[in-house]
């Protein structure tokens, strides 16, 4: 049997979503932390202008606008259907795997300005570039050195050595390095669900993407291995552009540099963080944030 | 609103083990109709090893048939049967599973790959002899591949391909879409997916389709009849394998031949009672053939989950 007071005692911070937000205090934010983009202008890393998505006939991205920031984290919230998912995955193009969807408008990628959904541009490419985590961890039924090492050997690289190397390196990056060091030929599958996602993250890291989309990593994870994801996050967003969708506004509050509020497929405030979470100009925000419905 | 009282604790008993009447009913009735179905085989196959029981020995393996019940044997038979499968197989392995990879993971979902599918399953239905008959047409007259192995191979492995190809197509729809989705977000293209992923997760399960395939050619005795397989041959094929380079040779592939259903088939439609020994002889050694390679593909397929757990 599992401890379950102990459980229950850390649950309130992840679980507090989970029952619709309802009376849960706001978050808080470390104001302190968060660098003021007034003060040191950024770059901006990829913009999203006039985005529409269709699913065959059903809209579910109405004309978003919003640039995304290098090197900083970018949050997208919202209640379940918002398609804040939906936005996410249009960065790497996964819906092309599905028949009938389709792409208005553009995304950019600077600094060679490539639209990242124009039809002329190999989705490959863009996935080549940008990298992905998933909902839940998918590890491939091949040895944690071999999960690491796939990207890289897609890309071509043949050098046992380099690819060692590598794959050292992005454990390391990922927390995972002291965990595995002993059993890199162990099966991805052998490890625990919040390792096998932080697996998964070595594994997109390897292959140096300049955005990294994560997809609710924390949703399928007890609250201790999401603690470590979320502390992972905040240590990458020195290295890398990362966009995470997530069901969990503490969550946000804790990992993100920018917000971005999603209802019904449109963009409804995209702000600080902190900014976001205070003081909101929008009703919906607020009500949402508070948790009068979610 | 007033909320109903809970139900008295004896009365949910009583309410619990009345539904439960029809679990344990399923449960008799299952077992029974499953000891039935194992209770027919077994005695099917104590019958022909007690009919063959004279005849079971290595000489009977090892003689050619003869017109002399005692002095006959199977050795042409189960060549035959070996070296037919090993054509049949190694047709149906690259053909089906191309065929189900290019179905399931490429062909775009239209009126013309519908078809194509629905005529895939009803082709698992069609009689033996049916192929049989376009084999005689096709490899045997218009190929001109004549009598032979090679033409008999073709022929079952036809008749197989689409019990392979609807048990690929299983065996790879099993790799959940989660494992496709990483693949692909790391930049690899369909081909890459499915040669570094999809193929190597499912191939228990292809394995397992290809063994089903081949036990069920194993005993088909219409077709090759069709064909024109002899019942009466006292020579074998040429060897495969050489002594001097390049070491295989495929002549016996053109070389006429015969098979153990047929030569049962040969023993059982024959006056002289002696002969049916041979014949459940025959049977009972077909029939271990095709419980051996469905226990191989059972201990594949365990084999292979083992490995592979989602």
């Amino acid at each position: 049997m599992e401890p379950a007071p102990i459980e229950k005692a850390a649950r309130p911070e992840t679980g507090a979503a989970g029952n619709g937000g309802l009376a849960t205090p706001r978050p808080s934010v470390d104001l302190a932390r968060r660098a003021d983009p007034a003060d040191a202008p950024l770059t901006v890393k990829s913009r999203a202008e006039a985005l529409s998505f269709f699913y065959g006939q059903v809209q579910a991205l109405k004309d978003l606008n919003i640039e995304i920031r290098e090197k900083r984290v970018t949050a997208l919230i919202g209640p379940s259907g918002c398609g804040k998912t939906t936005f996410l995955r249009c960065f790497n193009r996964m819906h092309d795997l599905t028949p009938g969807t389709r792409y208005v408008g553009r995304i950019m990628l600077y600094p060679d300005s490539l639209d990242l959904i124009a039809r002329d541009v190999d989705p490959i490419e863009v996935r080549m570039r940008i990298g992905m985590v998933f909902q839940k961890p998918n590890p491939f039924p091949k040895s944690i050195f071999e999960n690491v090492a796939y990207g890289l050997r897609v890309r071509g690289m043949r050098s046992a050595a380099r690819i060692e190397e590598e794959v050292e390196q992005a454990l390391r990056r990922a927390a995972l390095w002291d965990e595995v060091k002993d059993r890199l030929q162990n099966s991805g599958l052998s490890l625990s669900g919040g390792q096998q996602q932080r697996l998964c993250i070595a594994r997109a890291l390897a292959t140096n993407p300049e955005i990294l989309l994560f997809d609710e990593p924390t949703s399928a994870l007890d609250p201790i291995a999401t603690a470590r994801i979320e502390e992972l996050i905040s240590e990458l967003r020195d290295q890398v552009t990362v966009i995470i969708v997530t069901h969990n506004m503490q969550q946000a509050a804790r990992v993100s540099d920018y917000t971005a509020f999603m209802y019904l497929g449109e963009l409804i405030e995209f702000d600080n963080t902190s900014k976001l979470f205070t003081n909101p100009e929008q009703k919906a925000t607020e009500d949402y944030i508070t948790g009068r419905y979610g | 609103m007033v909320a109903a009282a809970p139900a008295a604790p004896d009365r949910i008993r009583a309410d619990v083990n009345r539904r439960k009447i029809a679990d344990r009913v399923f449960v008799m009735v299952g077992l029974l109709v499953m000891f039935a179905a194992l209770l027919v085989l077994a005695v099917l196959f104590i019958d022909l090893v007690r009919d063959g029981a004279p005849k079971l020995n290595w000489d009977f393996l090892q003689s050619f048939p003869s017109r002399k019940a005692e002095r006959a044997g199977i050795l042409s038979a189960w060549v035959g049967t070996s070296l037919i499968m090993l054509v049949t197989a190694a047709i149906t392995m690259p053909v089906g599973v191309a065929a189900a990879i290019y179905l399931e993971e490429y062909a775009p979902k239209n009126w013309l790959t519908a078809i194509i599918e629905v005529n895939v399953t009803n082709l698992a239905g069609v009689p033996s002899i049916i192929y049989g008959l376009l084999a005689l047409g096709l490899f045997v007259y218009q190929f001109n591949l004549g009598q032979s192995i090679l033409a008999a191979g073709l022929t079952l492995s036809l008749l197989i391909m689409p019990i392979v190809i609807v048990a690929t197509r299983e065996a790879l729809r099993a790799v959940p879409r989660a494992i496709r989705e990483a693949a692909y977000a790391l930049g690899a293209t369909r081909w890459e997916v499915t040669a570094h992923h999809v193929l190597p997760y499912s191939t228990g399960g292809i394995l397992t389709g290809m063994i089903i395939g081949l036990s069920r050619a194993i005993g088909e005795t219409a077709p090759l009849i069709t064909i024109g397989a002899l019942s009466f041959i006292a020579f074998l094929p040429e060897s495969p394998f050489k002594g001097e380079f390049p070491f295989l040779s495929f002549s016996w592939l053109g070389e006429a031949f015969t098979a153990m259903p047929i030569q049962m088939f040969n023993w059982v439609s024959r006056p002289d009672p002696e002969f049916h020994v041979n014949a459940a002889a025959a049977g009972a050694i077909l029939l271990g053939m095709t419980l051996l390679m469905n226990g191989i593909a059972i201990y594949v397929r365990y084999r292979f989950r083992k490995r592979i757990n989602w």
